[in-house]
C-alpha cells in the first residue's frame, strides 16, 4: 500500500510539474468548448424554427446537444489520450529511473497500479473540466441527469481503456514519440476494426464490430449502462495491464 | 552479509559474468575493482535484485535474492551507476518518494529525510528542482536516496564518477563516515580511491574474480614478484644487456637514466644486479626495490589474466 502511494504521489507530482498535462488539458477542453458552442448554437437555431407544436415536442437538449457532443468527445479523447500515457514507462526506461523502481521494495503490480491511478486521476481532472458546460446547458433547457451520469461513466471507462493500452505500449519502448504514435495507431485500429464488416455488406454487428472500442460507447450516450459494454472495457483494461506486467517481468530477465 | 556463489549472467549469448564467487562480512567496506565492462555493474544489479542471475546464488543477509527479492531490497541502499533521478521533482519531494517506497511511515519520514539531507550536506538545496542542480549535488542526492531508511547494506556503483577532485574528496570522506557497522560494496576504477576507503578489494576482469584481499596483502604478494630500480652511469645499451643477463631477470626497461628490472617472484635480484653493474665497471648510484602500488597489482592481474590465489 505504501509502495502504491509512493508511486501514485510521485507520478502526480511529475504530471503537474510537466507541461504535457497542461497542454493536453488546454487542447482537450478547448476543442470540447468549441464543439459545445457549435452544438448549442445549432440547438438554438433549431428551436427558433420549431414554431409549430409538432416540431417543438421533438426539442430535446439531451439528445440534440449532449449525445452528439459526447460522441465527438470520444474521438477527441482518442487523439489526445496517448499523450498522457506516452511517458509512463518509456521515460523511466530512458532516464534509468526504472532501476530505482526495480531496486526499491516495490512490487511490479504496485508500480503499475500507482501509475494507472495517477493517470486516471489526471484524466478525471481533465474530464471534470467539461462539467461547467453541462451545468450551463442544464440552466438553459431541461436535460436528463441519468443520461449525463451514464455518459460520464462511459467516457471514464472509454478513457481508462485508452490509458491502459497507452501504458502497455509505453512499456515496450524507451522512446516517448514512438509510444505516442503506436498507441495512437493501435487505438485508431481498434476504432476502425469493425469497418470491414460494414463494407462487406453485413451491416456490422459481427465479432469484429464487437471489438471496436467506440462501438461500445454508443449505449452510454443514450443513457443505457449495459453490463456487456462495461465488461468489454474492464476486460480491455485488464488485458493490457496484464500485458504490461509481463513486459516488466521480461525486461528484468533481459537485464 | 553478502554472499555470491557461482554467479553467472549472460545477455543473449554474451556472457557478462561467469562463476563470480565472493563473501563479504558484516561491517566490511569492499572495493569492487575492474576495467570498464568487467562485470561490476552486472554483479551489483544481481545483488540488488534489479535482475536475476542466469545461474548461481546471491545472498544478502542470508536471504536469497531470487527467492525473496522484496526483503533483500528492503536491506539495501543502492546508488546506480547513472544516478537516475526525476529531474522535475524537488530534492525533498524525491526523497519523500524514496522514503515512502522503502516503507517509511509518515511519522518517521520527515526526520529521516532531514537526517540524510544533513548527512549528505544538501540541506541548502532541499527545495531546488533536481534538474537544476550541479552534478556534485545530484550525486549527493543519489547517495541520500540510497541512505534513506538506514539500510544495513550499501551498494554504490561508481559513486565518484564524473565529479571534480574536491567533490570526489567530499564523497569519499562521506563514505568513510558511513562505514562502521554498515556493509558497503563500492565499485570504482579509480585505484587510490579504493585503497583509501576500502578494507578489502575484489578485482574482477572479463566477468571473473581474479583476486580478493586487503590492498596491503595484494601489494605485498606482488612485492615478492620483484621490481628493482637501478641508477647507474655508463653506456645505456650495455647496461641493459648486462642487467638482462642477470639470472632471474625477466624484463629490463629504461627510463630517464634509471633502469627497472622485473624478475621472478621468488628471488631477490638485488645482489645479482649489483654484481652485474660493478663487474661491468660502471658506477652504481642507486639500487632499491621498486614500490608496488595497487595500480601495479591491478594492471598485472588485468593484463596477465593470472589468478592470485
Amino acid at each position: 500500500m505504501n509502495g502504491f502511494l509512493a508511486v501514485y504521489r510521485r507520478e502526480l507530482a511529475s504530471y503537474f510539474q510537466s507541461a504535457i498535462f497542461y497542454v493536453v488539458a488546454f487542447v482537450f477542453l478547448g476543442i470540447f468548448g468549441y464543439l459545445f458552442f457549435a452544438s448549442v448554437l445549432a440547438y438554438g437555431y433549431f428551436s427558433f424554427q420549431a414554431q409549430d407544436p409538432m416540431m417543438a415536442s421533438q426539442l430535446n437538449g439531451t439528445e440534440m446537444v449532449l449525445t452528439p457532443l459526447f460522441h465527438d468527445t470520444s474521438v477527441v479523447m482518442l487523439l489526445v489520450m496517448p499523450l498522457l500515457t506516452m511517458r509512463a514507462f518509456a521515460e523511466e526506461r530512458k532516464t534509468g529511473t526504472l532501476e530505482l523502481l526495480f531496486t526499491y521494495p516495490l512490487r511490479d503490480l504496485e508500480t503499475l497500479l500507482g501509475k494507472l491511478a495517477a493517470v486516471l486521476t489526471v484524466f478525471g481532472i481533465v474530464l471534470a473540466g467539461t462539467l461547467p458546460c453541462v451545468a450551463f446547458l442544464s440552466s438553459l433547457t431541461p436535460i436528463d441527469p441519468g443520461v449525463i451520469a451514464s455518459s460520464y461513466t462511459g467516457l471514464f471507462l472509454l478513457g481508462s481503456a485508452f490509458l491502459c493500452l497507452g501504458i502497455f505500449v509505453s512499456s515496450l519502448t524507451e522512446n516517448q514519440i514512438v509510444a505516442a504514435v503506436v498507441s495512437f495507431g493501435a487505438l485508431l485500429a481498434f476504432w476502425l476494426i469493425g469497418v470491414v464488416e460494414q463494407f462487406s455488406g453485413g451491416g456490422g454487428g459481427g465479432p469484429l464490430s464487437y471489438l471496436s472500442i467506440l462501438e461500445h460507447f454508443d449505449a452510454f450516450t443514450r443513457g443505457v449502462v449495459d453490463t456487456r459494454d462495461v465488461a468489454f472495457y474492464l476486460l480491455f483494461c485488464a488485458f493490457f495491464l496484464f500485458g504490461t506486467l509481463r513486459v516488466l517481468e521480461s525486461m528484468r530477465w533481459r537485464g | 552479509m553478502i554472499e555470491a556463489i557461482g554467479l553467472n549472467k549472460t545477455y543473449g549469448n554474451v556472457p557478462a559474468i561467469s562463476d563470480v564467487t565472493f563473501r563479504i562480512e558484516r561491517g566490511e567496506v569492499i572495493g569492487f575493482l575492474g576495467p570498464n565492462g568487467a562485470g561490476k555493474t552486472t554483479t551489483m544489479r544481481i545483488l540488488t535484485c534489479f535482475m536475476p542471475a542466469t545461474s548461481g546464488t546471491a545472498l544478502v543477509d542470508g536471504i536469497d535474492c531470487a527467492e525473496r527479492p522484496l526483503e533483500v531490497r528492503r536491506r539495501i541502499g543502492y546508488l546506480p551507476e547513472s544516478n537516475p533521478l526525476y529531474p522535475e521533482l524537488t530534492v525533498r519531494r524525491f526523497l519523500t518518494f524514496a522514503g515512502r517506497a522503502k516503507g517509511l511511515g509518515s511519522a518517521k519520514r520527515g526526520d529521516e529525510i532531514d537526517r540524510v539531507l544533513s548527512l549528505c550536506g544538501i540541506e541548502s538545496v532541499a527545495d531546488r528542482i533536481l534538474g537544476h542542480l550541479s552534478k556534485g549535488f545530484r550525486q549527493r542526492v543519489g547517495l541520500a536516496q540510497a541512505l534513506i531508511g538506514d539500510p544495513p547494506v550499501l551498494v554504490l556503483d561508481e559513486p565518484t564518477i564524473g565529479l571534480d577532485p574536491t567533490q570526489i574528496i567530499e564523497i569519499r570522506s562521506l563514505i568513510k563516515r558511513l562505514a562502521g557497522d554498515r556493509t558497503i560494496l563500492l565499485s570504482s576504477h579509480i585505484l587510490p580511491e579504493v585503497s583509501q576507503v576500502c578494507q578489502r578489494v575484489i578485482i574482477i576482469n572479463k566477468g571473473r574474480v581474479l583476486a580478493s584481499d586487503t590492498p596491503a596483502n595484494l601489494v605485498s604478494r606482488m612485492g615478492r614478484s620483484g621490481k628493482i630500480l637501478v641508477r647507474a652511469t655508463g653506456p645505456r645499451e650495455e647496461i641493459v644487456g648486462a642487467l638482462a643477463a642477470v639470472p632471474g631477470a625477466q624484463r629490463v626497461t629504461e627510463a630517464g637514466g634509471a633502469f627497472e628490472i622485473e624478475g621472478d617472484s621468488q628471488d631477490d635480484l638485488r645482489a645479482g644486479v649489483a654484481r652485474a653493474v660493478v663487474q661491468g665497471g660502471w658506477d652504481l648510484l642507486e639500487l632499491r626495490a621498486g614500490d608496488v602500488t595497487l595500480e601495479d597489482v591491478f594492471l598485472h592481474l588485468v593484463t596477465d589474466e593470472r589468478e592470485v590465489a
